[in-house]
């Protein structure tokens, strides 16, 4: 369990967000929504230990953040940024990565390392790449493999900041898929989404921000139906229900 | 160099798989000891290989050959040897770690804190020049704590090191020629210094640089996979439980040691720390673990054959290697991003 109290951060001394307060839920997908520059990608990163906030403090497991070790902090929680390098290396090198916060002194990968990172490659489907270097996966690709590093970093809790943007609408569906994998094995997600059909069919809560502060935060369908997020992106949205099993849909138009 | 690559992919090794690693050390290894019997063996005298396994086993302190070997030509060897690895490692650590390839050493002020000092003891108290190595490994250590302490102020980041470099540089830079404007006589070894070379060299100078070296390489091997994670990004890297200040500090410090002890007795020889790390890279790939030790071979590989074409080419009459080094590797260097075609490398 991981909670925000009275936090207010930022850079170089302006404050992007103010005085948040924020639980977030166990073995759930939140998503944060919300307009360019209103302090989603703050409150993550400031959630995943990133940022120091000016004020407040993140709470872990009944623990100041700070309080944690980076190695220790790193078995619990990791984080994806936005933007990313695309190092030089093989498949199997990033995502061996991953095992880091574990190795000890020599930094020397043990069999069971070795075991989860393959294991993770499988999974992903990433088998046929795994020597391949990531200067030529696609996007899509590369995305996966960042993902999988994740993965075998092994923590309760993840932070992703927009984990599909830029990418095709198959390797879209497929990141959220895994997501969703994540999320019956019991891992506690976080993530920033534009795209706000993904967002609300998707997540088991969700947190509207607009200037800093949090809107509302709570299910897909009450955020929904309390109309906020026609308010704060200026747009009229609708829902679209399916006879069978099929997920809610939802349109979004200019107001 | 991609003769070489296609040579070990012509007999079967797949590039990044562990044969080919040991593959690309072993032959480096070979060349490194041909290459110290080279520079044993060439010089104003040819003394061949015969004749320094007779001297040396029979260690007669008062024979020609023996002394030429001891005094002469090993020091020599050696010093090519220790500051092509030094500054060819320092090169590899920079470029990974401020994420730029045009970083060598120079780029965070070992080379004008080095030169400033050096220069000092020479004006002001030209009786100790003995202490120039002392001082320009003192003054290449100054140079980048200012450095950093500038770019930690501003949140150390690889721009920030890479701009407060360029600025403590040139300001040093300017003390160095106030100095040679107030004492125009020590302008000759200036010239030495800035060209760079291994003529004159003797073991107690190389012994102090030698240490650092060796610690400092050593440390950069067990950290080398820290280096990997780092190169992944600031963020990407914290969150993997890297404390990033820290260890940017860290291989800061390295440099700082491997740059400085090699700059305090071979000169500013600063061309090897840029491009050695690129073929490198060109032969093993950008994993570190590989590529410092590759880095290490040839780096001084690359300046002993230098040396050696110094010493031989207009034999007796030497040229600074500093010289031979840019001609040989200018060329090469820009015929290895031609041939390579490596912008997708690059972007």
């Amino acid at each position: 369990m991981i909670k925000l109290k009275n936090i207010t951060a930022g850079y170089n001394n302006v404050e992007v967000i103010k005085n948040i307060n924020i639980a977030f839920e166990e073995a759930s997908i939140t998503t944060i929504i919300g307009k360019n520059g209103c302090g989603k990608t703050t409150l993550l990163k400031t959630a995943a230990n990133i940022l120091k906030a000016f004020k407040g403090e993140v709470i872990l497991k009944d623990r100041n953040i700070s309080s944690f070790s980076n190695k220790e902090l790193a078995k619990k929680l990791s984080f994806l940024p936005q933007i990313r390098k695309v190092p030089n290396i093989t498949v199997y090198n990033l995502v061996m990565h991953g095992r880091y916060p574990y190795l000890d002194f020599l930094r020397v990968p043990q069999q069971k390392d070795k075991e989860i990172v393959q294991k993770t490659i499988e999974d992903m489907a990433l088998g046929k790449y795994i020597n391949k270097n990531i200067y030529e996966l696609s996007g899509g690709q590369r995305q996966k493999v960042y993902i999988a590093m994740l993965l075998a970093q092994d923590t309760d809790i993840i932070f992703l900041d927009e984990p599909t943007t830029y990418l095709d609408i198959n390797h879209q569906l497929e990141i959220l898929e895994i997501i969703k994998r994540l999320k019956k094995m019991g891992k506690t997600i976080v993530m920033v989404l534009h795209d706000l059909n993904n967002a609300l069919s998707y997540s088991d809560k969700i947190c509207l921000m607009d200037k800093g502060e949090i809107v509302i935060y709570d299910s897909p369908e009450k955020v929904f139906e309390s109309r906020e997020i026609d308010r704060v992106f200026k747009v009229y949205s609708s829902q679209i229900t399916f006879e069978d099993e099929m997920p809610k849909q939802y349109l979004f138009n200019l107001k | 160099m991609n003769i070489l690559q296609k040579f070990f992919t012509r007999i079967n090794l797949n590039k990044n798989s562990k044969s080919y690693n040991a593959a690309v050390i072993a032959f480096l290894l070979m060349l490194l000891i041909i290459g110290v019997f080279l520079s044993i063996s060439f010089g104003s005298s040819k003394i061949s290989l015969s004749e320094i396994f007779n001297a040396m086993r029979q260690g007669d302190p008062g024979s020609k050959v023996y002394k030429i070997i001891s005094f002469v030509r090993i020091p020599r060897t050696l010093a090519a040897v220790l500051a092509g690895c030094a500054l060819s490692v320092s090169g590899a650590i920079l470029q990974s770690v401020l994420n730029n390839s045009l970083a060598s050493p120079g780029i965070i002020g070992v080379n004008s804190g080095a030169g400033l000092f050096a220069v000092l003891i020479a004006a002001f108290f030209p009786a100790n020049i003995y202490y120039t190595t002392f001082a320009a490994f003192t003054g290449a250590f100054v140079a980048v704590l200012l450095v950093y302490y500038i770019a930690k102020e501003t949140g150390a980041s690889r721009m920030a090191i890479v701009l407060s470099g360029v600025a403590v540089s040139s300001f040093i830079g300017a003390a160095t020629d106030t100095v040679l404007t107030l004492k125009p006589d020590v302008v000759m070894e200036r010239t030495a210094f800035l060209i760079g070379g291994f003529s004159g060299v003797t073991m107690d100078r190389l012994s102090f640089a030698a240490f650092f070296i060796i610690i400092a390489f050593i440390v950069a091997l067990i950290l080398s996979y820290d280096m990997n994670i780092l190169a992944l990004g600031d963020e990407t890297a914290k969150s993997l439980g890297l404390n990033v200040r820290r260890f940017r500090f860290i291989f800061l410090i390295l440099v700082a040691m491997l740059a400085g002890a090699a700059i305090s007795f071979a000169g500013l020889l600063g061309f090897v720390g840029l491009i050695i790390p690129h073929v490198s890279r060109f032969l093993v790939g950008y994993d570190n673990r590989i590529l410092i030790p590759v880095s290490a071979l040839l780096g001084s590989i690359f300046t002993l054959l230098c040396d050696l074409l110094a010493r031989v080419i207009f034999a007796p009459y030497e040229i600074p290697v500093g010289i031979i080094m840019s001609f040989l590797g200018g060329p090469f260097f820009i015929y290895l991003l031609i041939k390579g075609r490596r912008g997708q490398l690059y972007d």
